[in-house]
């Protein structure tokens, strides 16, 4: 106990660390958190199809978390590994875009949040493949090629709910209009955001912005969705404002680390 | 159709590849698709020997998060212990990413050969990807009358398919 105790305290003093480990762990995060919930699904996924869909896309997801999470911990070079980033966390420590730690609900919603981060994260790696910093396009070079197959996939379901049944229809709008008001921080930019398109590291949101709404409107266009209002709602897991869904998820995703402190296999 | 694109030059040539280490390399099995060596799969980057007598292999991984990753680098290393080089490192090479345009020809045959349908389009043109795949040939009658059942499949590479004129399922080699 007194020994978990100590890691806890260990690693969990995030404070100063430089601009650029916080903007990958960003990155790192969405993919790891969103990794988590699409795992969720495994064993009762509606068809054996979206089981390996979903879980395939989680595992894409979980590779690229790691590309970022090693490069992270390489930034702050105070010689913690990509294990304990991942595990040994506080909540609040967490940058992950609120968006993805949204619980799964029905298969249309889990879609809905997927086509929207999907969408975001292809524009964004087709941007960063030109960084300033050769390792963040070199992981978003690898990383595209996955998010294009991703968004390709969950634009199809989203067609197809949207088009589909009355009930299929009805759902889908609904879990688009759910999702909907977490977008607002994708594109918001904030101090950090600022300061890595100064330094040519990351692309303005605005231009990614743009990109990710002509796909948005056109894929809802098909789908025969009507794009919700801006809300005025804003959250901001990325500076590690977090809802209470992130601590359930974090409890399940820490539990052996936290059980068995450095376990290993 | 298809034997055009096995003619085709896929295959990047590995800068720098000493010709020894890479007839090791073709005996050392992808542990998901035994059908094709390491080399076929076009993910070895290159293979030398330093001035000080060390082994490098350069291996790019297929998909971020395949669980393949670490048995191929490890199995890399036992076939070249076995041959005799004490001293090997096995080097992951991220860039530029692995493509499936990479698979060689000969790879491509052996692929069907084993019942995979090998990638159908090419990546050159990568927002084409977006769109509803092309047709697929099934690999075992060769008819272009297949449906897609699945995006995903097996392994992170590949989809499942079925053929509606010989009735069978098949798997198909992602683009990517």
């Amino acid at each position: 106990m007194t020994e978990l105790a100590g890691t806890i305290i260990a690693v969990g003093s995030d404070a100063p660390a430089g601009p650029r480990f916080r903007y990958v762990l960003r990155l790192a995060d969405t993919s790891l958190i969103l990794a988590q919930r699409l795992g969720e699904w495994s064993g009762k996924a509606p068809a054996l199809e979206e089981e390996l869909g979903l879980a395939n896309t989680a595992l894409d997801l979980l590779g690229q978390a790691r590309l970022f999470l090693n490069y992270a911990a390489e930034l702050e070079g105070r010689g913690r590994t990509e294990d304990e980033l991942a595990f040994l966390r506080e909540q609040s420590a967490y940058l992950n875009f609120a968006l993805v730690e949204q619980p799964n609900g029905d298969f249309a919603q889990t879609i809905a949040r997927q086509f929207l981060i999907d969408t975001f994260l292809l524009e964004l790696y087709e941007a960063l493949q030109h960084s300033a910093d050769a390792r963040l396009a070199e992981i978003a070079a690898k990383a595209v090629k996955e998010a294009r197959y991703h968004a390709r996939y969950s634009a199809g379901w989203l067609i197809r709910l949207g088009d589909g049944t009355d009930e299929s229809h009805m759902r889908s709008q609904r879990a688009l209009d759910t999702m909907w008001p977490f977008v607002r921080e994708l594109f918001d930019a904030d101090e950090l955001d600022a300061q890595m398109v100064n330094a040519k590291i990351a692309p303005p949101l605005d231009a990614i912005e743009r990109l990710w709404s002509v796909r948005i409107d056109e894929v809802l266009r098909q789908a025969m969705l009507k794009r919700p209002a801006t809300a005025p709602f804003k959250w901001y897991g990325k500076r590690g404002e977090h809802g209470e869904h992130l601590g359930y998820l974090l409890a399940d995703l820490q539990y052996m680390q936290r059980a068995y402190p450095g376990a290993s296999w | 159709m298809q034997a055009e694109a096995d003619a085709a030059p896929l295959a990047v040539a590995p800068a720098g590849s000493d010709p020894r280490l890479h007839a090791i390399l073709d005996t050392v099995l992808d542990p998901e698709i035994p059908a094709l060596s390491v080399t076929d799969l076009g993910i070895v980057r290159f293979a030398r020997q330093t001035a000080s007598g060390q082994v490098q292999v350069g291996v790019s991984p297929t998909y971020s998060g395949c669980p393949a990753t670490q048995i191929i680098k490890s199995s890399i290393a036992a076939a070249l212990h076995l041959a005799g080089f004490s001293d090997v490192a096995v080097i992951e090479v991220l860039a530029p990413p692995w493509t499936s345009d990479w698979i060689t020809a000969n790879g491509r045959r052996k692929l069907r050969a084993y019942g995979i349908a090998p990638p159908a389009e090419s990546v050159a043109t990568p927002r084409r990807l977006l769109q509803t795949a092309l047709d697929v040939a099934c690999p075992r009658c060769a008819s272009t009358a297949t449906d897609r059942l699945s995006e995903f499949g097996s392994t992170p590479c590949k989809a499942l398919y079925r053929c509606t004129n010989c009735l069978e399922p098949f798997d198909y080699f992602k683009c990517i």
